[in-house]
């Protein structure tokens, strides 16, 4: 039989740790639906969701129920919608935005991602279509999430489409300026970007993905931050051996849910993403992790190579447990969604700069960072090629989900409920970056790319 | 198939009785219990084969999570995987 005490910590992890699947997520190609007529491609796109996710929900539940392990989100990830809609005689597409909506709510997913366009190297008719129809389309959909890569290792940054980006996010909050721009924090901006990311917002069925997938995403900061409370003091290699062994459990469990749901949906296993994915529930917060590590407040000096130690020993903890690894597997750090993010900005502890700092050494970027209304959108841009010149020169991914409150200000606090939390505005630099933004073009891949 | 019983809450009389009578209902084979007193709450661990049980896994599960309610423990059925594939290699 099992040992007791093993059976009895899986149910305290479970129970008082908030460990959980974080998200079980459908990636379905849409390349098939793709036709002149845009009414008859909604309608296959609708038809095809909801014929290979129908059983999703239902056995993401029944999977919960037999293991006795929560599975927070059942999600759909699809075909980057500009390669689809390209093909369509139509300048408008909204309606494919509706019609991923509409299929998201018959199959009773909590989101829909792939509303995006990869325009690192530059943009096609389509792709611009898809990127100025992104603030009408989320402020019209629920479910609906939008992703736009502008940059890469291999291709450099195009700044043209930062330059953009930046006017976008602003006009997405403005136009759902009735809920604090909520639209902002179903919009990524990366570089890098993954294809087989089961995270939102910034999930996307890759063109080099099978036709249906199943990818999972672990979470589990609660878990690692208890485990560390039983070695204070110990020196780091202590700690570090600490998160693999906790990652590893975390991982295997991830993997047994991801082959399961593969099984049971007739649909291939993809991948488990090892992320530390937090939430705004006390004791599920990766800033106290960190703090647990030494530090007073998450963003003071030391946070950046405390946290640098969390992301690595997450992954050598975790490549071991599942057969197939990827997404963007790291620890997140999104300022709304985090308890103890939230409070070292509130204190004013963690600034802008410094989570700039933090996303050289983990996963993503500055992710669900509210900053002020009146940012200017070459502010925001800005911001967005800081955080793409990290991801390119380091050959990761970085993304950049920042929400422009309407009329908020430094002082503020916007709320987004649920998961998505609620975030303390941000001051940034008042210095302008308008002139820089202006010049358009691209940045050049760095030297790194030109190993062939 | 097997699964693991946990019944965690405060000791009284007769919980291992009533829990082994819901599962013989439901025709759920018992095949190994354990059972400590753990910082002074009552703790139990039963190894079950549910393959013959007259039920489907959910609805035993709400039962048996009733039964917890009724008798203010906690205790809940899981599929043996799950702790196997935490906690070995």
């Amino acid at each position: 039989m099992l040992n007791q005490q093993d059976i009895l910590s899986t149910i305290e992890m479970i129970d008082q740790q908030h460990l959980d699947i974080r998200t079980i997520t459908m990636g379905i190609s849409l390349l098939s639906c793709c036709d002149p007529d845009p009414k008859r491609a909604c309608d296959k796109i609708y038809e095809k969701i909801t014929r290979y996710a129908e059983k999703l929900v239902r056995t993401g539940e029944e999977i919960e129920q037999e293991f006795g392990i929560p599975i927070v989100n059942k999600r759909i990830s699809v075909t980057p919608m500009a390669l689809v809609a390209g093909a369509s005689d139509t300048e408008d597409y909204v309606p494919f935005a509706l019609a991923l909506d509409r299929a998201a709510r018959t199959c009773g997913v909590n989101f829909i991602g792939g509303y995006s366009a990869l325009v690192q190297k530059g943009m096609t008719i389509a792709d611009e279509r898809l990127i100025r129809s992104i603030p009408e389309a989320l402020s019209r959909t629920e479910l609906v999430c939008s992703s736009v890569n502008v940059g890469s290792t291999k291709a450099g940054i195009n700044m043209d489409a930062v330059a953009l980006m930046g006017r976008i996010i602003k006009d997405t909050a403005a136009a759902t300026a009735d809920r604090d721009g909520f639209g902002c924090a179903k919009l990524v901006v990366f570089c890098n970007a993954v294809e087989d990311n089961p995270f939102m917002a910034g999930a996307f069925h890759g063109v080099g993905e099978a036709e249906k997938v199943i990818n999972v995403g672990v979470s589990g900061p609660g878990v690692v931050h208890h485990a560390l409370q039983a070695v204070k003091g110990a020196p780091f290699d202590v700690v570090a051996e600490t998160v693999k062994k906790t990652a590893f459990r975390v991982t295997r469990m991830g993997q047994l849910v991801a082959q399961e749901a593969s099984r049971r949906l007739d649909t291939p296993f993809g991948i488990v993403d090892l992320s530390l994915a937090p939430t705004p529930a006390i004791g599920d917060s990766v800033a106290r992790i960190l703090e647990e590590m030494g530090l007073e407040t998450c963003g003071t000096h030391g946070t950046t190579a405390a946290l640098a130690l969390l992301n690595d020993a997450v992954k050598k903890g975790g490549v071991m447990a599942s057969s197939s690894v990827g997404g963007l597997s790291g620890a997140f750090i999104p300022v709304s969604e985090d308890e103890g993010m939230i409070a070292a900005a509130r204190q004013g502890t963690l600034c802008l700069d410094k989570l700039e700092a933090m996303t050289c050494v983990c996963s993503v970027g500055l992710d669900m960072i509210a900053v002020p209304g009146d940012t200017p959108a070459e502010t925001i841009s800005a911001i967005i090629a800081d955080e793409a010149a990290i991801g390119m020169v380091n050959c990761k991914t970085t993304a950049v989900r920042l929400l422009p409150a309407p009329g908020k200000t430094v002082g503020d606090t916007i709320e987004m409920g649920g998961l998505l939390g609620s975030a303390p505005v941000m001051p940034v630099h008042p210095e302008s970056s308008a002139a820089f933004i202006a010049r358009g073009g691209r940045i050049p891949a760095p030297m790194h790319s030109l190993k062939n | 198939m097997n699964a693991i019983v946990t019944v965690v809450g405060k000791d009284r009389v007769g919980i291992i009785a009533a829990i082994c009578n819901k599962l013989a209902d439901y025709n759920v084979n018992i095949l190994d219990i354990s059972q400590t007193i753990l910082q002074g709450s009552f703790t139990m661990v039963m190894a079950v084969d549910v393959s013959a049980a007259t039920a489907s896994f959910g609805d035993l599960g709400a039962a048996l999570a009733e039964l917890g309610g009724e008798m203010g423990l906690s205790i809940r059925i899981q599929r043996e995987e799950i702790f196997n594939a935490m906690h070995t290699i």
